[in-house]
């Protein structure tokens, strides 16, 4: 076997093919199988695309590098669930291009953050963190308070689209009076809430005239997990 | 320079090798240290401190964190990386650098230049938000295009060599370099908006999503510690470690084994990250399985790191600079069997979301790649300038001390809050109720943050103190203690 080696180490070329052998395996086993085996992502009701709002709400959250300290992963154990409730399904984030299920919690989870809190607790808390919880060690957030450009949000439903969300024509051609709308109707009536079920409708940070990156981060934040109602789950359906 | 500095012969000047672009690897590799420790050292703070946040949305944590990661993974480990690596192939092929200085210096340039441009990007809120793969697709184009001209200038260089065999460390380096592209590539595969008029024009939106992204950027993400924070370094250590103690590598034949169970068995540690996640079971259950058999080739590179000076372990006692070296594979060692017990499930159940990663991390990134780096640059700038030693072999001494100190600060610190806090989580009073909200477990971190970034201090002042060192050997000077020479017996 040593001897045979020679043959690896003499020639650059063999030595990179034996390299990318070894090194292409695992990748092939763990991943591929992800996108064919159909009991990957649980069949469940309620999960929806992002509203606009909610979406430029999520790219703020990663703008700000939110998911460095909060989790969206509950994990199955008594006391996470206890603490944030009913742990995670693959199927709750099958339309977050990327995933933020995080690595490390200098804050709490946020998967099922969504209604928790009222609005105006969450602007106060990202504008200081430390007006509604003394002991926090979060950063504030007061540039948020500026207006949101969502000029060309209807772009990123069409870029989404591409890479596999459901975002309909009709979707994409709204896009930028549905940022408006969920900000300015309270209405359970209005198109965004039909298109967008459980959309929170509402200018968070109180001002409906002017559309903050406030109140798009708290949209998104208040939608996190409350897509599915766990009340009308069959257990057995989600298990793998 | 003087006569009385200049090594004999003057081989700096003499030597047929690409050496100028090595040169300023290694100054860039000691400034982006610095910077990368300075960013990491902040940020430690904040988490204690947050009013260091400073309300700035530039300056916030989670915009800088990645400014901290990206610098000390892909700055100073990055410099590092390619200078030793294009000193190393050039001395064991016997061969000068392939593109010579051109395709040296374009390297050297287009590399720091990305890394100046990703810095700026972060702090300006410019990420694909994936941890350690941060760089939007406009960078990720530019890396990928550096990243070939890397393996051209060393393949290259390998392929018109005069020695027959390989050299081990040149596997290791050529093996960080390949699966590093195949990572780059598969994990940052998106679609920008500006294809369809989006703003702003950096924006993109990942290929993958949900669990199928989670378990890509895994991949992606444990192996960037496999094979930019490993296997390169094993690269390195093959070569400086020999060398350094004058002894051959203890086995060739370990290296062998070590080499390809290595490479082979990384690749599947990713799920590790997601136990206990919404990634189906089977994966994890790989994933755990490939990190507990990741322990024993491990554990090959560290005997064969340490066994190499079989005969020579008085030298531990009068050169610092071995020091660091020796340090740096026992460091491995701990860090290596950490990880797998860490990827036990039931282990990680406790461990996972706290500070106790975020210690065994820097057990490996502190303790074994930042000090095989310094004994490397210790062993490096002398040759390079051609100087007879370093400015100041006790100054190296000091920073030995320091540097220990800080890493072992640091990494205990982690380990008390770390499965403190994972305890406090799961704690229950005896009525059956949670015995502690979450903001109480973050209130109990406190001491040991600022334990932890006291420790970082520490650190970053043994780099400042490498800085200062190199600064006067490159200048000439030979402090009085060395002159006198007794700096080598006095530097324990």
């Amino acid at each position: 076997m040593f001897k045979q080696h020679k043959v690896l180490e003499t020639n650059v070329f063999f030595l990179a093919v034996g390299i990318l052998l070894m090194v292409i395996v695992g990748g092939l086993v763990e991943i591929v199988p992800l996108f064919s085996i159909s009991s990957t992502i649980e069949k469940v009701d309620g999960i929806r695309p992002y509203s606009p709002l909610e979406l430029a709400g999520r790219n703020i959250y990663i703008r700000e590098g939110c998911y460095l300290c909060h989790s969206q992963m509950i994990r199955p154990f008594k006391d996470e669930v206890e603490r944030y409730g009913h742990y995670s399904l693959a199927a709750e984030s099958k339309y977050d291009h990327p995933f933020q299920w995080g690595s490390k919690r200098n804050g709490p989870d946020l998967a099922r953050v969504g209604g928790k809190y009222t609005n105006d607790w969450h602007v106060r808390h990202l504008v200081n963190p430390r007006d509604v919880v003394p002991e926090s060690i979060m950063p504030g957030y007061p540039h948020l308070k500026r207006p949101l450009d969502y000029s060309t949000i209807a772009a990123d439903l069409k870029t989404l689209r591409v890479v596999g969300v459901p975002y309909t024509d009709d979707d994409i051609a709204n896009a930028k009076a549905d940022v408006e709308e969920q900000v300015r109707s309270d209405s359970s009536d209005a198109a965004i809430a039909k298109r967008y079920p459980k959309a929170r409708m509402g200018a968070a940070d109180g001002n409906p005239k002017v559309v903050s990156e406030l109140d798009a981060l708290v949209a998104y934040l208040q939608v996190l997990g409350t897509m599915v109602d766990f009340t009308a789950v069959n257990p057995e359906s989600i298990r793998r | 320079m003087n006569a009385a500095t200049a090594a004999p012969g003057g081989m700096a000047e003499a030597s047929p090798y690409c050496d100028d672009v090595v040169k300023k690897f290694v100054l860039a590799t000691v400034f982006w240290g610095i910077v990368g420790f300075m960013m990491g050292d902040l940020i430690a703070w904040q988490l204690a401190f947050p009013v260091l946040n400073f309300n700035l949305e530039w300056t916030t944590f989670g915009r800088l964190r990645p400014v901290h990661t990206n610098a000390v993974i892909f700055a100073f480990g990055g410099n590092a990386l390619m200078g030793t690596s294009i000193y190393v192939v050039q001395r064991t092929c016997r061969a000068r650098l392939f593109g010579g200085n051109v395709l040296g210096n374009a390297l050297f340039w287009g590399w720091n230049a990305i890394i100046v441009m990703a810095a700026t990007s972060y702090v300006l809120g410019g990420t694909q938000g994936r941890e350690y793969a941060e760089p939007e697709w406009w960078l990720d184009l530019l890396i990928t295009v550096a990243w070939v001209a890397y393996l051209i200038a060393f393949a290259g260089t390998i392929m018109k060599r005069k020695e027959p065999h390989i050299y081990v460390a040149n596997w290791f380096y050529l093996a960080f370099i390949l699966t590093i592209a195949m990572l780059h590539i598969g994990n940052n595969l998106a679609v920008p908006v500006i294809v369809f008029g989006g703003s702003p024009w950096w924006k993109s939106y990942s290929l993958y999503s949900g669990v199928q992204d989670a378990m890509t950027q895994w991949w992606y993400g444990h192996n960037a510690v496999g094979f930019f924070l490993t296997a390169g370094f094993l690269g390195m250590m093959y070569y400086f470690v020999p060398k350094r103690a004058e002894r051959p590598i203890y086995s060739y034949r370990l290296s062998i084994v070590h080499f390809w169970a290595l490479i082979f068995l990384y690749i599947w540690a990713g799920p590790h990250h997601l136990h206990y996640t919404a990634l189906p079971d089977w994966a994890q259950t790989l994933g755990m399985t490939f990190s507990i058999m990741l322990w024993m080739p491990s554990w090959g590179g560290m005997i064969n790191g340490l066994m190499t000076l079989s005969g020579a372990w008085d030298k531990l006692r009068t050169d610092p600079v071995l020091r660091f070296m020796v340090t740096s594979v026992a460091f491995y060692g701990m860090s290596t069997f950490e990880g797998p017990m860490m990827s036990i499930k039931a282990v990680n159940s406790l461990s996972h979301y706290t500070d106790w990663g975020i210690g065994h991390v820097h057990s490996g990134s502190l303790g074994w790649v930042a000090f095989v780096t310094f004994g490397a640059m210790y062993f490096l700038v002398p040759k390079l300038w051609g100087r007879k030693e370093v400015y100041s072999m006790k100054l190296v001494g000091v920073h030995f001390w320091i540097a220990t100190v800080g890493v072992l600060l640091y990494i205990t610190a982690m380990w008390i809050s770390g499965i403190m806090q994972g305890l406090m989580w799961r704690a229950y009073d005896n009525l059956g109720f949670l015995q502690y909200s979450f903001i109480e477990t973050v209130e109990a971190m406190h001491p040991y943050y600022v334990l932890r970034a006291t420790g970082g201090v520490l650190f970053l002042t043994g780099g400042l103190v490498m800085a200062y060192n190199f600064w006067r050997t490159i200048r000439g000077d030979v402090s009085a203690s060395s002159r006198e020479g007794v700096s080598v017996a006095a530097a324990g």
